[in-house]
C-alpha cells in the first residue's frame, strides 16, 4: 500500500469522497414523500375536531352561514354552557352535567373491582396452576370473542331476578364480567413474564397465595396495572351498549345522554351544543391517552404481546 | 431413621407420559457438599426441585433430617434455596430481602436483625442492605440470594446452578466463597450444576446424572479417575478422556488398526474371559513424553498434530491407531507441530469400558 492510499485526504482514487466517520444523512425524495403523506394524513383526520371546535364556539347565526372550517368571528362559550348546564335530554333539561356524574361514578368503580378480580386471576392461572387451569384460561380467552349481543338477554334476566337489573352495582358486575378476558389476559402474560423462580424463592421462604401476590407480585405489576386502567377507563367511559341496557334511568352515562341530546329532534338543531357536547363526552377518554401514552405503548407492548 | 440429613427413596416423576426421574435412590450425610451433576435436562434441577418441595413426586419418600417431608410445603421443610437467577425480590431492598421470610414467619424484630446482621457479616453484604437489587452487581445479587438462605438457618441448602449466570471470574471467586461458607457453616448442601469444575472442586460427592437416573455417586477422585461406565468417563474431564476403539483379551488391549497395548497394571471389576470389544480410556494428563514415555508399559513414536498452548499447560494433538488422541504437557517442553516424538502411558491408570455394555471391566 503506498502512503497516499493512507493519506487523510477526503478525495478517494476514484474522486468521490472517503467514507470517513458518521455517515451523512440524506433527504431523498422518498423520504419527503413519506413526510408529505404523514402530514396530509394527521391533517385529514384532525380536521372533524377542528371543525366541531370552531363550530361549538360559534352563535347559531354564524353556523347558518355554512363556513365550516372558518374561525369563529365572534367567539361564544354560550353553547358549552348549555351542553353542560341546560341541554333538553327527553324530558329533563340539566344538561351533561348527571351524566357525567353518572359516568364517573360508574367507572371509578368498575376499573378497580374489574382489574382487581383480573390480575387475581392472572396471577393464579400463571403461577398456581391446578388440573384444568390451563382449559380455564382458555375458556376464558373464549369469552373474549363472543359477541356481546348474546349475553345481553340472558345476562338482563339474570340481574333483574337478583334485582341488580338496571342499578349501579349491576352495571360495575357487567362491566367487571366483561373486562376480563382481555383484562386476564392482560395480566396473566405479564406475570408469566416474570421469571418463576422468584415465585419458587418466596413458597421457600415460607409465603402463601395472598402474601406472595400483596407484597412480591402486586408491587411489581405497577407498569401493567396502568395499562389495564387505560384500557378500562377508556372502554368503561365510551361504553354506550351496557349503559343504554343495564344502568337504568338513574345511572345513565354521559354516552347515553349524549345521544339523547343530540337526537332531541323538537325546535332548531343546535350544532354548536352539540358538538360542545360531544367534546365533553370525549374530554376524559382524550386526557387519559394524552397522559398516558407513553405507560400505554410500553404496557401493551410488555403485556400483551410477550408470552 | 438413620442418620442421614437427607434421605430420597425410590423417587419417581413424571410429567404426563415423560418420566423424569425414575426410582431414585440417594442418601446424604448430614453436613456433606453433595454436587448433582448432569447436561441440561437429565433431572438434576427437577430432582432438587422435589427435593424442595416445589414439585410434586409421583411417587417415592423424601427425609429431611429424619423427617418424612415428602408432603410438606417448602418452608416447612428446613431448606433455603439459591436460584440461578438469583430471584430477589426487585420492590425489596437487600434487608427486606433477607428478611421477607423471618418477616413472614412472623418472628420476632430483634431476632430478625440480629440473624440479617449475621448473614451480612458472612457474606459481606453489610454495606449494601439499603440497597435495591437492581443497584447490584452480578455477584452481590447471588450473594444476597445465599444470605436470604442462610437467614432462614436451616440445615439444608439447595443451589440450583448458582454460578451459571456470573462471568468467569466472579464465577470461581463465588466458588471459593461457597466452599469457604461450607466449611465455616457445615450445613448440608446440595448443589445442582453443569459445569465439571465447580463439581469437582466443591463437592464431597458427586451424583452424575442422566436421563433421570444417577449413572456414579461417589467422591470427586474416584468419579475422574475411575468412571463406572463411558458416559461418565466422557462426561467429566476437559479435554476429553481418549478414547481407543479395540479388542480386550485377557489383560492385553489391541487396538482395531492391532496396536498392542498391555493391561497387565489395570485392576478389573470382575476377571474378563475370553476376546472382548472393548473402549479403552486414556486421560490426557496420563500421557507422557520423552524420556519417560520409554519408562512407560506402553509407548509409541508418533507425530505431533496440532500444539495448543494454554498458558498453565501445552495440549498436543496426535494419533494413536489412526484415533485422534490429545495429551498435556508441561508448558515449558518445546514441542512443536509436525515434529517427531515418543509418547507413552500405563494403561493400568486408564480406564477400559466393554462395547456391549459401556460399563467399566
Amino acid at each position: 500500500m503506498t502512503s497516499e492510499a493512507l493519506s487523510p485526504s477526503k478525495l478517494g482514487a476514484s474522486g468521490a469522497v472517503e467514507p470517513r466517520g458518521a455517515k451523512p444523512k440524506k433527504l431523498t425524495i422518498a423520504r419527503v414523500g413519506v413526510y408529505a403523506f404523514l402530514v396530509i394524513a394527521a391533517l385529514f383526520f384532525l380536521m372533524p375536531l377542528w371543525v366541531m371546535v370552531v363550530t361549538s364556539l360559534k352563535g347559531l347565526p354564524e353556523i347558518r352561514l355554512g363556513h365550516l372550517f372558518n374561525l369563529p368571528a365572534e367567539v361564544t362559550f354560550e353553547p358549552w354552557l348549555k351542553a353542560w348546564d341546560t341541554a333538553c335530554t327527553g324530558r329533563d333539561c340539566n344538561g351533561l352535567k348527571p351524566g357525567f356524574m353518572n359516568s364517573l361514578k360508574i367507572t371509578l368503580l368498575s376499573v378497580p373491582v374489574s382489574i382487581v378480580v383480573a390480575m387475581i386471576n392472572g396471577y393464579a392461572l400463571s403461577f398456581w396452576k391446578y388440573k384444568g387451569s390451563d382449559l380455564l384460561f382458555g375458556i376464558l380467552i373464549f369469552g373474549a370473542f363472543v359477541p356481546y349481543q348474546v349475553v345481553i338477554y340472558p345476562l338482563i334476566i339474570g340481574l333483574s331476578k337478583v334485582g341488580l337489573f338496571a342499578t349501579l352495582p349491576g352495571i360495575v358486575i357487567v362491566h367487571t364480567i366483561f373486562g376480563m378476558p382481555i383484562l386476564t389476559l392482560l395480566f396473566r402474560n405479564f406475570f408469566a413474564s416474570l421469571p418463576p423462580e422468584l415465585f419458587k424463592a418466596a413458597r421457600v421462604d415460607g409465603a402463601g397465595f395472598w402474601q406472595i401476590f400483596f407484597q412480591i407480585m402486586l408491587p411489581m405489576s405497577v407498569p401493567i396495572a396502568i395499562v389495564a386502567v387505560i384500557l378500562q377507563t377508556t372502554g368503561i367511559w365510551n361504553d354506550f351498549l351496557f349503559g343504554t341496557v343495564f344502568a337504568g334511568r338513574e345511572n345513565m352515562p354521559m354516552t347515553v345522554q349524549l345521544n339523547n341530546i343530540v337526537t332531541t329532534t323538537t325546535g332548531v338543531r343546535e350544532y354548536n351544543v352539540n358538538m360542545a357536547a360531544t367534546i365533553l363526552t370525549a374530554a376524559v377518554p382524550l386526557a387519559v391517552y394524552f397522559i398516558s401514552g407513553k405507560w400505554f405503548v410500553r404496557g401493551i407492548a410488555a403485556g400483551a404481546v410477550k408470552g | 431413621m438413620t442418620q442421614h440429613s437427607v434421605s430420597i427413596r425410590d423417587l419417581s416423576l413424571n410429567f404426563g407420559n415423560v418420566k423424569v426421574l425414575e426410582h431414585l435412590d440417594l442418601d446424604i450425610a448430614q453436613g456433606e457438599f453433595i454436587v448433582l451433576l448432569g447436561p441440561s435436562g437429565c433431572g438434576k434441577s427437577t430432582l432438587l426441585n422435589c427435593i424442595a418441595g416445589l414439585l410434586d413426586v409421583s411417587d417415592g419418600q423424601i427425609f429431611i433430617g429424619g423427617r418424612n417431608v415428602t408432603w410438606e410445603e417448602p418452608k416447612d421443610r428446613g431448606i433455603g434455596m439459591v436460584f440461578q437467577s438469583y430471584a430477589l425480590y426487585p420492590q425489596m431492598t437487600v434487608e427486606r430481602n433477607l428478611s421477607f421470610g423471618l418477616r413472614v414467619a412472623g418472628m420476632k424484630k430483634d431476632e430478625i436483625d440480629k440473624r440479617v446482621a449475621r448473614a451480612a457479616e458472612i457474606l459481606q453484604i453489610g454495606p449494601l442492605l439499603q440497597r435495591k437489587p437492581v443497584e447490584l452487581s452480578g455477584g452481590q445479587r447471588q450473594r444476597v440470594a445465599i444470605g436470604r438462605a442462610l437467614v432462614r438457618d436451616v440445615d439444608v441448602f439447595l443451589f440450583d446452578e448458582p454460578l451459571s449466570n456470573l462471568d468467569a471470574k466472579l464465577r470461581s471467586d463465588l466458588r471459593v466463597e461457597i466452599k469457604r461458607l461450607h466449611q465455616r457453616l457445615k450445613n448440608t448442601m446440595i448443589y445442582v450444576t453443569h459445569d465439571q469444575i465447580e463439581a469437582l472442586t466443591l463437592a464431597d460427592r458427586i451424583a452424575v446424572m442422566k436421563n433421570g437416573v444417577i449413572q456414579q455417586l461417589s467422591d470427586p477422585h474416584t468419579i475422574y479417575n475411575k468412571p463406572v461406565n463411558l458416559y461418565v468417563a466422557g462426561f467429566i474431564g476437559s479435554p476429553q478422556m481418549n478414547m481407543l476403539n479395540g479388542t480386550l483379551n485377557g489383560t492385553t488391549f489391541t487396538t482395531d488398526d492391532g496396536t498392542v497395548i498391555s493391561a497387565v497394571n489395570y485392576q478389573f471389576m470382575a476377571p474378563v474371559s475370553g476376546p472382548t470389544k472393548a473402549i479403552l480410556g486414556v486421560r490426557p494428563e496420563h500421557i507422557v513424553l520423552g524420556e519417560e514415555a520409554r519408562a512407560m508399559p506402553f509407548s509409541l513414536d508418533v507425530e505431533i498434530e496440532i500444539v495448543e498452548p494454554m498458558g498453565s499447560d501445552t495440549l498436543a494433538w496426535t494419533k494413536i491407531g489412526g484415533h485422534p488422541v490429545t495429551f498435556r504437557c508441561n508448558s515449558d517442553v518445546d514441542i512443536k507441530s509436525g515434529q517427531k516424538a515418543v509418547i507413552g502411558f500405563d494403561a493400568g491408570r486408564g480406564s477400559i469400558f466393554s462395547v456391549e455394555t459401556t460399563n467399566r471391566l
